[in-house]
């Protein structure tokens, strides 16, 4: 099993972010946000938040977020081409805090 | 008896494009303390055990327990509240407008969000809900509508439902979208007493926390079409040239914000740069199809898509 303990005997939690992005570019404008913390710290939940924390994925990178997993791009199915469902270009991150 | 008010087209082209509809202060308020006596409302201060508050609104109000299928003008007994409310000429002619005049009732229910000083020591595991489409997929274009009223005023702090313009001709799953926290452009109902939200079947909602010492109601009814739903509103405002395409991106100039093209064309905040133009082209279908007329296009759309030559 895999030591989630720091040397320093703290441990480390997750948080995760994911972004929403207006393009598939980690630059592009954030449309969506959502947070799990996993220090408990603070509680996140829907509608908590009317403004983006960040104005791009890039500016997340850029304060320290690790992107870790990026929506594929899929081909679009022949007879379905305009029909729209979930948000399209989702990024997730995550930042390891240290719990004492 | 007043005649309704049907709806105007700039109306019905922004419920196409946004999937709501707003009548702030529509019910009068003795209509609204009448509505609140019978659902069996008591003082906040007075309640000391939530749940069987709860369960006592639900078994003794005056609410009705109405059959799915049912008639709208069999499912309120003349007299009552929600028979009045029904009969309002705004209420009335918007309902006509949408779902025409002879709809069936799918179900309601009188949503109560409760302040966390009724929860005791349990008020801190409570949460927002999470964003949801009601029911479940429907691909249809012919299209449900709901009614939440608001008997009270709403205020910011008592968690008033949460929706996202835009967002109800996206074929989605019910609470396969929970995982959206915050999306932007979204917005929270805060509102006078006596307003009414109309809202297509698949907009994107979800309910707040009450953070305030008071009771939340509100009652919501979803109603469907038995007719075709084409021209039903007051088409008397249609401009003439509404089929005349204007030029698109070298305008000239900015173009009329309230033109029926511009309605139907508007981007929300949370749009996609590319889906965008998909939200606009499913608007635009929607529309051909309330007009009953499959030539109409706004900002060449479809006309490009569709200049297939063989």
């Amino acid at each position: 099993m895999q030591n989630h303990y720091r040397d320093d005997g703290l441990s480390l939690k997750q948080k995760i972010m994911i972004l929403w992005l207006s393009n598939s570019a980690l630059d592009s404008r954030v449309i969506g946000w959502t947070f799990y913390d996993g220090s408990g710290e603070k509680r996140h939940m829907a509608g908590d938040q009317d403004q983006p924390p960040y104005s791009s994925g890039l500016a997340a990178l850029q304060d320290g977020w690790r992107l870790v997993q990026i929506s594929p791009l899929l081909p679009h199915a022949s007879g379905d081409e305009f029909r729209l469902g979930y948000l399209k270009y989702e990024f997730m991150f995550e930042r390891m805090t240290a719990n004492a | 008896m007043h005649e309704p008010l049907r709806l105007s087209s700039r109306d019905m082209a922004s419920f196409v494009a946004r999937g709501f509809l707003r009548l702030d202060e529509v019910v009068p308020e003795a209509l609204n303390q009448r509505f609140l006596n019978d659902i069996g409302h008591r003082d906040e201060q007075e309640v000391t055990d939530p749940m069987a508050y709860y369960r006592s609104v639900m078994s003794n109000s005056a609410i009705p327990v109405v059959a799915a299928g049912t008639p709208l003008h069999e499912a309120y007994p003349a007299g009552s509240a929600l028979y009045d409310i029904f009969t309002l000429p705004r209420i009335q002619g918007a309902v006509q407008s949408l779902v025409g005049r002879q709809p069936s009732f799918d179900h309601h229910f009188l949503h109560m969000t409760l302040p966390p000083h009724f929860y005791g020591e349990q008020a801190s595991h409570h949460v927002s809900q999470h964003y949801h489409q009601d029911s479940t997929i429907d691909p249809r274009t012919t299209f449900d509508i709901q009614l939440m009223y608001f008997p009270q005023a709403v205020t910011a702090d008592m968690g008033g439902t949460r929706f996202l313009p835009g967002s109800h001709l996206r074929v989605v799953s019910e609470a396969a979208i929970a995982r959206y926290q915050n999306v932007l452009g979204q917005r929270h109902v805060v509102c006078e007493a006596g307003t009414v939200l109309i809202v297509h079947m698949g907009l994107w909602h979800g309910g707040g926390l009450n953070l305030s010492d008071r009771v939340r109601y509100m009652f919501k009814i979803r109603l469907c079409p038995t007719e075709p739903q084409v021209r039903l509103w007051d088409t008397s405002d249609l401009p003439n040239d509404h089929h005349q395409q204007r030029p698109i991106f070298w305008t000239g100039g900015a173009q009329d914000p309230a033109d029926l093209h511009s309605i139907l064309t508007r981007p929300e905040p949370w749009h996609e740069d590319d889906t965008g133009r998909l939200e606009a082209i499913n608007r635009i279908r929607l529309w051909r199809r309330l007009l009953g007329d499959e030539t109409f296009d706004a900002d060449y759309w479809l006309t490009r898509i569709d200049n297939e030559l063989v």
